[in-house]
């Protein structure tokens, strides 16, 4: 399938191994990736609560540009972050919902030659794997199951509230995707408190204290349940849970070390990349645990 | 009639002893609500169970409770449906509310979390001067505007469910600043700025929200909490220029010209600008504190120093030009869902959207007349 592919801003930038990893994977997985290079950042749910007609004028420009490559033969537009998927979504419902509305926006984007029109499909990759590409056939890739690894998911709120807007429903339970998609890959799924929770992110510079508790809250859940290691599809709650891990170790007070990956590292690994070719080797934690399990499954994988 | 296991947390703190869960089977149709499995169990099998309730029709706000983990109003969730969301065993889970003590089983202490949080609000209308000698005239636009925020039954479900509140109980929380907005939003009030002031100044106030959506999720009401708190912020910003020692109208600001300049996200530069710039008091020990992780990315090749340091990104033309219209409107366009409802609602029931459509246009009552009274 072909897929006009907006990576997001941190994939570009502190999480630079999830771009490179989504790129390594896609292949194996026959994604073509058209990347919307000319698109900007979907403003993450601040530039809304700055003003909402500019998220929406620029999401309504991403959306738009999209649209162009879906009519030169992408399937869909595919998203690889958590907070890309429901920013764009909120802006979505609301250009959606109106044509009058639908028409103010599109008079701003007419000075550029692009129009939206309603009803684009716009999904995140872990969307993507479970309901375009199939557990099935995701099954059928796997060269080096994850047998014996402990994975919590971690979703990020945006990927998982509000169900009604981004249609999750006991038919289509995307908030259960990681979960089957961790089993599916031969792997075990860790049953913690934090799987559906807040990383605090978004309230880093406005109160860290509150922040870092939150992250380090989850992943002393996931220690205790004893993880071996959290996958998420959003980069953002990477940043909180990987990135600050160290200083939010300091502010639960006890010793964390829990490896982070990304969606697209660890369907890689189970597809046989190794650790090194995924990026894991950029991750603040070193997902040690990770590693000694890739080793132990095929000796000598990943070169460290 | 159909039989429903109900599976209730029980716990009474005066016991001593710890909480437990109690299974009871009732018969009801499925349409009846999961309030009158409860009462049947207390009715006919154990009268000890605790649990609140008056209205039963979602109007009094007494039955709030987390049915299979999520919060709501029991007397509003119908047993059939309870069923669909209950595990694989067919037990519906029913337990008393979270980010609250509980006072027995069902029943949490409302007042020593929520009322408290919506007293600190100042929850009540500080009219405009000089008071007007007979009614405040409004104009009709601006009091549908506060309808969403004041259709909040003061059930608590949101209070219930915050990730804020869970690790910082002191956050004013969503029911209160929705009860803020009501206020905020409202033109007689005559204390706009300094009930901005007030809430974008405190810790705990309107920057400790973290936009998870668990409070519009939760709502029974639709008043979506969540998005009352981002309209705060944004008059807070745009209208007051309200520059709080949280860095929450900075931060804002940063992302918003980093996205203008850059197109896609600087992190480099967002983090020190959201405290001001990076030579900026504040900003200093902030950026000597995060020195090890910066360390420790730059040894793992996370970031190189190129790039934080360059911008490899501008923005396209056509991003400079929509913040060029859009930011240079002298009125906000903002569209509301909640008020304006759908096209596809409006083509399901055409009565009602021609008596919208027929209904006098919002604008400022004629002079002593009519009008919304205060």
């Amino acid at each position: 399938m072909k897929v006009a592919y907006w990576p997001g801003c941190v994939s570009r930038g502190f999480t630079a191994e999830l771009h490179g990893s989504m790129a390594a994977v896609a292949p194996m997985l026959e994604i073509e990736l058209v990347e919307l290079d000319r698109a900007s950042c979907c403003g993450a749910g601040v530039i809304a609560e700055h003003s909402q007609e500019l998220a929406d004028t620029l999401n309504a420009r991403t959306f738009a540009l999209a649209q162009q490559e879906i009519t030169q033969g992408a399937d869909l537009m595919m998203n690889i972050c958590s907070t890309c998927q429901g920013a764009q979504n909120e802006c979505q419902q609301r250009l959606d919902a109106s044509a009058e509305y639908r028409a103010q926006i599109n008079e701003t984007l007419s000075d550029e030659g692009l129009e939206y029109q309603d009803g684009i499909i716009n999904k995140n990759f872990l969307w993507v794997l479970v309901e375009e590409i199939g557990l099935e056939k995701l099954r059928s890739l796997v060269r080096r199951p994850l047998t014996d690894l402990r994975v919590g998911p971690f979703y990020g709120c945006y990927i998982v509230r509000p169900t009604d807007r981004l249609d999750i429903n006991r038919a289509q339970p995307r908030d259960e995707y990681l979960g089957q998609v961790i089993e599916t890959l031969g792997g075990t799924v860790i049953d913690y408190a934090g799987s559906h929770k807040c990383c605090g992110f978004p309230i880093i510079t406005m109160n860290k204290e509150a922040s870092l508790e939150q992250a380090g809250r989850h992943l002393a859940d996931a220690t205790d349940a004893q993880a071996d290691c959290l996958v998420t599809p959003c980069p953002l709650c990477h940043l909180n849970l990987d990135l600050q891990q160290p200083m939010a170790a300091k502010q639960v007070g006890r010793e964390l070390n829990m490896p982070v990956l990304h969606l697209p590292q660890l369907v890689g690994l189970a597809l046989g990349l190794s650790p090194k070719e995924l990026g894991l080797a950029h991750h603040i934690v070193k997902p040690t645990a990770v590693i000694d399990w890739s080793q132990a499954v095929v000796g000598g994988v990943g070169g460290w | 009639m159909a039989e429903f296991k109900l599976k209730i947390r029980r716990y009474d703190p005066e016991s001593g002893s710890a909480p437990y869960w109690d299974e009871h089977t009732v018969e009801l149709e499925p349409h009846r609500s999961v309030l009158e499995g409860i009462l049947q169990a207390r009715n006919e099998n154990d009268g000890s169970i605790g649990v609140r309730c008056s209205c039963r029709a979602a109007i009094c706000g007494s039955c709030g409770v987390r049915v299979n983990g999520k919060p709501g109003l029991a007397c509003h969730t119908h047993l059939g449906a309870a069923l669909e969301s209950a595990g694989e065993d067919g037990v519906i889970e029913v337990e008393p509310m979270g980010n609250m003590p509980i006072i027995k089983d069902l029943i949490v202490d409302m007042d020593a979390v929520h009322w408290k949080k919506i007293q600190r609000v100042t929850p009540w209308l500080i009219g405009k001067q000089p008071v007007p000698e007979r009614e405040y005239i409004v104009s009709r636009e601006s009091m549908i505007d506060v309808t969403q925020s004041m259709a909040c039954i003061q059930c608590g479900a949101c209070v219930s469910d915050c990730l804020s509140m869970e690790v910082d109980p002191l956050f004013v929380g969503p029911a209160a600043l929705a009860k803020a907005y009501r206020f905020v939003g409202d033109p007689r009030d005559g204390a706009h700025e300094q009930r901005l002031k007030d809430l974008s100044e405190d810790k705990h106030g309107i920057y400790d929200c973290t936009h998870c959506f668990k409070c519009i999720e939760a709502c029974p009401k639709g008043v979506a909490p969540m998005n009352q708190i981002m309209r705060l912020r944004r008059i807070a910003g745009n209208d007051f220029q309200i520059k709080d020692r949280n860095n929450g109208e900075r931060h804002e600001a940063a992302f918003v010209s980093n996205i203008e300049r850059n197109g896609i996200l600087h992190e480099a530069d967002l983090l020190p600008d959201s405290y001001g710039g990076k030579f900026h008091p504040r900003a200093v020990p902030e950026l000597i504190s995060s020195l090890p992780i910066v360390v420790t990315a730059l040894l793992r090749r996370k970031m190189t120093l190129g790039k934080a340091l360059l911008h490899p990104h501008t923005a396209p033309d056509g991003v400079k030009r929509i913040f060029e219209v859009v930011e240079g409107r002298e009125e906000r366009n903002e569209f509301n869902l909640y008020i304006s409802g759908t096209d596809a609602e409006a083509e399901a029931s055409p009565e009602v959207a021609a008596a919208i459509e027929a209904a006098e246009p919002a604008g400022v009552a004629p002079e002593g007349t009519e009008g919304s009274s205060g």
